[in-house]
């Protein structure tokens, strides 16, 4: 049975690094992800918790992931908006966890969308 | 929706718009009664008499931008489909308690999916509020407290994906520990 103490530990060890964690500015890139009822029925929950996961493992601290309501095409849910900033808002559709992760390495890693996935 | 975990998403995200600082959730199994009653609970802003008559037609929503709203009817649907319940209360200026009662064993009742990656995507929303979330077979519960996790944590937020992964570990865990190992899907 796990115990809520064990959140000791994670407390003791974020304080100790959180000296040098960046909080997010008008320099984050900002991952958006559309969590309303269209959103959530075509799958938009994994997509969200992939997004989480990516940047977390890859230690992106210029990354926030965010969720927003409906952005108006409920028929290419799962929706997700990146934003970099000083360049123009990309919209990706259809998405999956794969394509997210992709979607990551790519997109906010390397500076390249994949134009693949962009809403035409 | 393939999950009643979704719906429920679904509907707690009507809570954090009506500016709710509390939500309850309760997932609670009767396998005497063959139920299931799922109820989500806020301090929100609440309905007008009015809207609240008519805020299970699909064709009613707050938003402006369309005139469609599902999240509500989808729910009930998904209750009442099973020859379950549904049902709504608000008051203004109180909250709003959503409560869908559904046949447990029915051939058409929806999983209850996965709701330790619902609460955690409700936290990751909006952290400023306390969510309560019980998981209950039989009487058995499980009692899931934001504010218990905000003591211990003081000024490391919540939404800290280290903090999240524990927390979806934990409520997994508590969901799995409190029917005496025998889960309910």
């Amino acid at each position: 049975m796990k115990s809520l103490q064990e959140l000791n530990a994670i407390r003791e060890r974020m304080q100790n690094q959180s000296k040098d964690r960046k909080v997010a500015d008008a320099q984050s890139i900002r991952i958006v992800v559309g969590m309303a009822t269209c959103g959530i029925a075509a799958g938009a929950r994994p997509v969200m918790n992939a997004f989480v996961e990516e940047v977390a493992k890859r230690n992106l601290q210029n990354v926030v992931v965010s969720q927003t309501g409906c952005i108006g095409m409920c028929k290419l849910e799962p929706i997700v908006e990146v934003f970099v900033p000083g360049q123009e808002k990309v919209t990706y559709c259809y998405m999956t966890p794969e394509k997210a992760v992709k979607v990551v390495v790519d997109h906010i890693v390397n500076n390249k969308p994949v134009t693949e996935y962009i809403v035409k | 929706m393939r999950e009643i975990s979704l719906n429920i998403l679904d509907i707690a995200q009507n809570s954090i718009t009506a500016n709710a600082t509390e939500i309850r959730i309760d997932v609670r199994v009767d396998t005497k009664s063959n139920r299931l009653k799922v109820s989500v609970a806020d301090n929100g802003c609440g309905m007008s008499e009015e809207f609240l008559r008519r805020v299970t037609d699909p064709f009613t929503t707050t938003r402006t931008t369309r005139k469609v709203g599902l999240g509500i009817p989808l729910f009930k649907d998904s209750a009442e489909s099973t020859g379950g319940s549904f049902e709504i209360k608000s008051k203004q200026g109180e909250g709003t308690t959503t409560t869908a009662v559904y046949v447990l064993d029915s051939i058409d009742r929806m999983p209850l999916g996965n709701l330790q990656d619902t609460i955690a995507l409700l936290i990751m929303a909006k952290e400023s509020i306390r969510y309560i979330f019980t998981y209950s077979v039989d009487g058995d519960e499980f009692v899931f407290d934001t504010d218990e996790v905000k003591n211990i944590l003081g000024d490391v937020p919540l939404s800290s994906t280290e903090v999240i992964a524990f927390l979806k570990e934990y409520i997994e865990n508590g969901i799995k520990n409190s029917n005496g190992g025998k889960q309910i899907l």
